[in-house]
């Protein structure tokens, strides 16, 4: 997943062999898989001492109890809150990001202007503010949307000002000769100019997003994957603490990689 | 010559201390194709933006005198880009007035499939502007005005990024069209040959922001003609001395 507002770097330039390099990333990825299971293992099993509770951390614990968990049935529950709450966060996010990124995109003297707020504003960790998401909203998915949002509102903002930023005059000035009000300039040139950049925002977005739910999902909520770490924990079960992580780690990819397919690969650079 | 559509009137504009227009009367008569003749920086631009709406006086008036409603004479304009949206198809570029209330009552579909085919764009009409050639694209740009059927067409320097084979083209496809649509043209370039090819009337500006004249040339000429033209040589000589008073101030 991104966590960094930035877009990893374009796929270096492929050779003509195409078929045979796509196979063999394939196979590399999979020994690497192997090789990361096998240093968790070793970990875990070999080198820890059989009284020590990595022992209960190891694969062979661990991908069981997700089955566990599964058949207590709380894992599905928890999977769907916590991609309602990451949804929900996201929404806002947007239509925040969007208009904001708009209107700092349009007027340059608001886009200077906003500068020193905004940047001291996205250094913050959006975690910080979990103590006063949860005092002005009590315990429950707000104040949890309220912090998947703060932490995905940023991306969105820079790549739509970005966006709003390259869009050529002359497709304004075309616009409003054609006889376009503001609005439907908006809607007509300045929204669909702008998509490619909204979207790559999304993207990292959602990268951020999932980062930040599961640890607010450790603050004052009763349900969600990160309510489940907790939970385990005090249970003292740390191979289900180890399976939920494994769930977080294969969502997280899973969206990322949908997210790649539905908004394509973020063809424009990021802020 | 019919009414006139539209007319300027003692016509300033000012940028700064430098006056582009100073005092430029123009009438622009109906079924006419005016060529406003001028060298880079003579302020046929401005002139051209101020017909279009799109730039305010600093002194003197715009007219529609003939309007025959409240809203006055509609003025499209063509600019020296397409200016193509490059995420519609060039279907979808045409028929973008379309999409604006201002055009509602004057736009509609079946027109934009005629001019496809009377801008001979049927074969590219579900392309995007990236697969267009400069020519191609120049028309669809003009399709797109000419579609929300404006009574005045305004076109600045619209063929001055192609070369020179299709620009010659596109000259007597513009005045084809011109007449089959019956539209008014106001062009402004800086090519004397296109003036005269294009033009039933032309106004030379004079580079200090005042018009140098004026004339009427209604015998339609062809390409190999134009040499020969009786009003050649004249623009000629008046592009001459100003390049010249420009050169010396």
């Amino acid at each position: 997943m991104s966590t960094a507002e930035t877009i990893s770097p374009p796929p270096v330039t492929r050779s003509p062999r195409t078929s045979r390099t796509w196979a063999s990333r394939l196979g590399l990825q999979l020994l690497a898989v192997v090789v990361a299971v096998a240093i968790w293992w070793v970990i875990t099993s070999v080198l820890a001492s059989p009284t020590s509770m990595l022992q209960d951390f190891a694969p062979q614990h661990a991908i069981p109890a997700i089955g566990a968990l599964a058949a207590q049935g709380v894992l599905f529950p928890d999977i769907w809150t916590s991609l309602w709450r990451l949804l929900v966060g996201l929404l806002i996010a947007v239509v925040l990001g969007v208009v904001t990124g708009l209107a700092i995109g349009t007027w340059q003297s608001l886009e200077t202007a906003s500068r020193p707020v905004f940047q001291f504003l996205r250094m913050v960790s959006p975690l910080s503010w979990a103590p006063v998401a949860i005092g002005l909203f009590g315990i429950g998915d707000r104040p949890v949307f309220f912090l998947v949002a703060a932490a995905a509102v940023w991306p969105i903002v820079l790549n739509t000002a970005a966006g709003v930023r390259s869009i050529d005059q002359g497709f304004l000035l075309a616009a409003r000769s054609l006889g376009a009000t503001p609005a439907e300039t908006l809607t007509s040139v300045v929204l669909p100019a702008i998509r490619p950049h909204v979207l790559t925002g999304l993207r990292l977005a959602l990268g951020i997003g999932w980062v930040v739910l599961v640890p607010a999902e450790m603050l004052g909520v009763t349900s969600g994957l990160g309510y489940e770490i907790l939970n385990s924990r005090d249970q003292l079960a740390y191979d289900k603490v180890m399976a939920v992580i494994l769930v977080i780690g294969l969502l997280g990819s899973i969206l990322d990689a949908l997210a790649r397919r539905a908004l394509g690969t973020g063809n424009r650079q990021a802020v | 010559m019919g009414t006139v559509a539209l007319r300027l009137t003692g016509a300033t504009k000012r940028y700064g201390d430098n006056a582009v227009l100073d005092g430029v009367d123009l009438d622009v008569e109906r079924d006419s194709r005016l060529v406003v003749l001028g060298h880079s920086g003579s302020g046929k631009s401005t002139l051209l933006r101020v017909l279009a709406g799109l730039e305010e006086l600093d002194a003197g008036a715009l007219t529609r005198p003939d309007a025959d409603d409240a809203r006055g004479a509609v003025v499209g304009t063509v600019f020296q880009q397409p200016l193509l949206l490059p995420w519609l198809t060039v279907r979808d570029n045409i028929a973008l007035g379309g999409r604006y209330r201002a055009n509602k009552a004057r736009f509609d579909a079946a027109h934009v499939e005629e001019l496809i085919d009377l801008f001979g764009l049927r074969a590219q009409a579900d392309l995007l502007p990236s697969a267009l050639s400069g020519g191609q694209a120049q028309r669809v740009s003009i399709a797109r005005v000419v579609a929300v059927r404006p009574d005045i067409l305004l076109l600045d320097e619209p063929f001055s990024a192609l070369d020179p084979a299709t620009r010659r083209s596109l000259q007597v496809w513009l005045r084809d069209a011109a007449a089959a649509l019956g539209l008014t043209l106001v062009m402004v370039t800086h090519d004397v040959d296109e003036a005269l090819y294009l033009a039933t009337e032309v106004t030379l500006l004079d580079g200090s922001g005042r018009a140098a004249g004026h004339w009427r040339c209604d015998a339609p000429t062809g390409h190999d003609d134009l040499a020969d033209h009786p009003l050649r040589a004249t623009l000629l000589a008046g592009y001459r001395s100003q390049l010249g008073a420009a050169a010396a101030s």
